[in-house]
């Protein structure tokens, strides 16, 4: 037991203060809110000609579960086994082409716009913290769009967090300086994101009407309490459009499998 | 389990650059849980300061389960608190009593620029990484995973190495701001599998050399790196380095 | 990597401490070897014949230039890697660290100089006089006559330099400074050149620790005795 999970129970001990050698484990389950990643060839080469993903940031070894360490064991598998043999296929193309200027129009449009939401964010200059956004949010979708969800549930959340963004664009306090190290500006760089990413959530929980993976709606599960999964309606991979503030707009990515057919999950 | 609350006193080292000087300023936080982490009663600290129109308190934190290596601080006179084999972030406020004074500075070297209150700057660490922390791989066919049979005992001691998580408690530990332990684990852990071998002297003559630049100092063997570390990385580790250092020394062309 | 660069890095200047420290560790089991002759309690014969060898023999002689370059380079590196390291760390902790580490490891630097004043002393008390002809002793060295030979009277300059009880209490705190250096140097010695292995580290450690013990207490004995009148 010491020699397979030392380690887990040294930091259960820890943060408990109780021995779980001599006292049972209080354990619950926790959500992992999103799976999977960005996609990626068997070069680890994402749509973008170029641009590499390893590790848990692509799709490959990652799927709608997560395992304990799956994170550990890809970045291993993905930079030592994989990206120093496919590399160099981009590389030696990429030889020919001259290094690209920070005067490119891409370059610049990309760091006025970060520069500018800065200014925005820096220049609110209201009450809350970053901080106390961060628990609120974590609140709204840890109760609705957590463990288990529902339709009316996840339709509170989604005004929820609409409300909630409302107020972080006109409330947040972000104290310091934008040119110096200010951690409080990079959390709240990071809470924006995590408003709009739980939104999307939320808007794609409700609209997967049924149960699978790491996603379980109270409406669709078996008479024993499993995921009931509805293949005919939702073999595909949902891709989310963002136009405009709260317009999202779904691509539908069909799934095909030819060898293995997705089953309906069964422990016992 | 008996669950209470504390009031504390807080002497915190607060210093806005690397370019101005700093000093400590006191602090009452009120309330605090003994089921809080020691991040968690610093974000409340942190809470109260920007509500009160003040600067919250620079610390650097990650993951806040003691694998990252990034939280620092210098807990009434040890690195990481007052726990043994443990992280700033794994510290529960259970350690602490009513009415306690916790002093907390950043990590002290030379090395480790301060780069606002309680934060330092590690670069320095990824530097000597870069001397020599790695293995070459070229390109070509990917090797078969187990075409490089290891024996348990071996993998197990370079597991134990490769443990370190780069945090600088050693540094911050050792009366010469030392940072032999960190470089003997990253040497250790290499030099102990078949993969570091090709490299291990140019390795340890760079990372040495990398390691003397960035202005540590010398490790003088007293072992209060390894009961400041985290990890529990053994200082057997740097007697090992030594041996790499003058085998590579004698033996290099 | 040059020898330069071998022995001057911060790893380089370890092993310089660490070799010489062994080397100054072999010279100590000599001295004490040679100096426990006065418990022979032949009046000295048998250590003025010991100190005559010691003195007069080519090899001894040779290795003793040794054992000064040794010395030297031991405080010299000494000095310089602890101004060195202390100017590492230019704010200070307002609470130190002290877990960990023996006090004794943290002080090498002041058990060192301890040690060296009471070289300087140790050296005006017997080592000028035997070597240089008198020049710093107490008084002029008597000679005695054996088969032939003269001989110094060293053990007559011992008998009398540890009659001043001051000169006792500070050989003997000396030889403290010296079991406290030692306890620290020894084992830390192997380490810096390099002995890893579990096994070995153990060994080296406790018979760094008895050493430690064994041979100041085993130098502290001599004044004593000659104070006591304990040898004859």
């Amino acid at each position: 037991m010491k020699e397979k999970y030392g380690n887990l129970f040294d930091m259960y001990a820890k943060i408990t203060g109780e021995n779980p050698y001599e006292v049972p484990m209080r354990i619950y389950p926790a959500v992992h809110y999103t799976m999977g990643g960005l996609w990626v060839d068997y070069e680890l080469q994402t749509t973008v000609p170029g641009l590499y993903a390893l590790g848990e940031a692509n799709f490959s070894d990652h799927g709608a579960n997560r395992l304990g360490a799956s994170a550990l064991m890809q970045g291993l598998a993905d930079g030592y086994f994989v990206i120093p043999y496919t590399l160099g296929n981009n590389l030696a193309d990429e030889i020919y082409n001259a290094p690209i200027p920070t005067s490119h129009p891409a370059f610049e449009a990309a760091e006025k716009a970060v520069a500018e939401r800065i200014a925005t964010l820096k220049n609110i200059n209201g009450k809350q913290t970053v901080e106390s956004f961060h628990k609120r949010l974590g609140k709204i979708i840890w109760n609705e769009c957590g463990m288990s969800r529902t339709a009316a549930g996840l339709k509170q959340a989604i005004a929820d967090v609409q409300a909630l963004k409302k107020e972080f664009w006109s409330d947040v306090r972000i104290p310091g300086e934008i040119n110096e190290y200010n951690p409080e500006l990079d959390k709240a760089n990071r809470v924006a994101d995590f408003i709009e990413l739980g939104e999307l959530m939320c808007v794609d929980a409700l609209a997967r009407e049924e149960s699978c993976g790491g996603h379980f709606r109270e409406e669709y599960q078996t008479p024993e309490g499993e995921a009931l999964r509805d293949d005919k309606n939702f073999m595909y991979v949902a891709a989310w459009e963002l136009k405009n503030d709260h317009e999202w707009t779904l691509h539908k990515e069909e799934l095909k499998y030819e060898v293995i057919q997705p089953s309906q999950r069964n422990y016992k | 389990m008996s669950h209470t609350t504390m009031n504390l006193n807080l002497k915190v080292w607060r210093q806005k650059n690397t370019k101005t000087a700093g000093a400590f300023e006191m602090y009452r936080v009120e309330n605090i849980s003994d089921e809080m982490s020691f991040l968690e009663m610093m974000d409340i600290l942190n809470e109260q300061l920007i509500t009160t129109g003040g600067e919250p308190v620079a610390f650097d934190h990650d993951c806040r389960e003691g694998i990252c290596g990034m939280c620092s601080m210098y807990i009434n006179g040890k690195p990481h608190g007052p726990w043994q084999a443990n992280t700033t972030c794994q510290l529960h406020m259970r350690a602490f009593k009513d009415n306690d004074t916790i002093v907390i500075e950043p990590w002290r070297a030379n090395a480790f620029p301060v780069i606002k209150d309680l934060t330092v700057d590690r670069s320095a660490f990824d530097r000597i990484i870069q001397a020599g922390g790695y293995v070459s791989v070229n390109t070509g066919n990917a090797v078969d995973g187990n075409s490089l049979p290891i024996e348990k005992a071996k993998a197990d001691e370079a597991f134990a190495a490769a443990m370190c998580i780069g945090c600088g408690a050693c540094v911050a530990a050792c009366k010469n701001s030392s940072a032999m332990l960190f470089l003997s684990a990253k040497v250790s852990h290499l030099a102990l599998l078949p993969q570091g071998d090709p490299e291990r002297k140019t390795r340890v003559t760079n990372m040495v050399a990398q390691l003397d630049k960035e202005g540590f100092g010398a490790c003088t063997n007293t072992g209060a790196c390894e009961a400041a570390c985290p990890k529990e990385i053994s200082i057997a580790n740097i007697a090992r380095l030594n041996k790499e250092y003058i085998v590579a020394g004698l033996t290099s062309e | 990597m040059t020898f330069k660069q071998m022995f001057t890095s911060s790893v380089g200047k370890k092993l310089v401490m660490g070799f010489t420290g062994i080397f100054l560790i072999l010279f100590l089991i000599v001295h004490a070897g040679l100096n426990a002759t006065i418990w022979a309690n032949d009046g000295g014969l048998m250590f003025n014949k010991a100190a005559h060898f010691m003195g007069s023999n080519a090899v001894p002689r040779i290795l003793e230039i040794g054992l000064f370059l040794g010395i030297f380079l031991h405080i010299y590196q000494g000095y310089l890697l602890t101004i060195e390291n202390r100017s590492k760390r230019a704010v200070g902790y307002a609470v130190n660290y002290s877990n960990g580490s023996k006090w004794y490891s943290r002080s090498m630097a002041i058990l060192g100089t301890l040690i060296l004043l009471f070289l300087i002393a140790h050296i005006y008390h017997f080592w000028t006089p035997s070597r240089l002809g008198g020049i710093g002793s107490v008084k002029a060295l008597g000679e005695v006559e054996h088969n032939g030979v003269i001989l110094h009277n060293l053990y007559a300059e011992m008998d009398l330099v540890f009659t001043n009880p001051y000169i006792v209490v500070l050989y003997v705190l000396a030889c403290g400074s010296l079991g406290y250096h030692l306890a620290h140097g020894f084992q830390s010695a192997f380490k810096t050149i390099g002995v890893h292995n579990k096994k070995y580290h153990a060994m080296l450690s406790s018979l760094g620790y008895g050493f430690s013990i064994f041979i100041p207490l085993l130098f502290a004995l001599m004044p004593i005795s000659f104070y006591f009148d304990w040898i004859k």
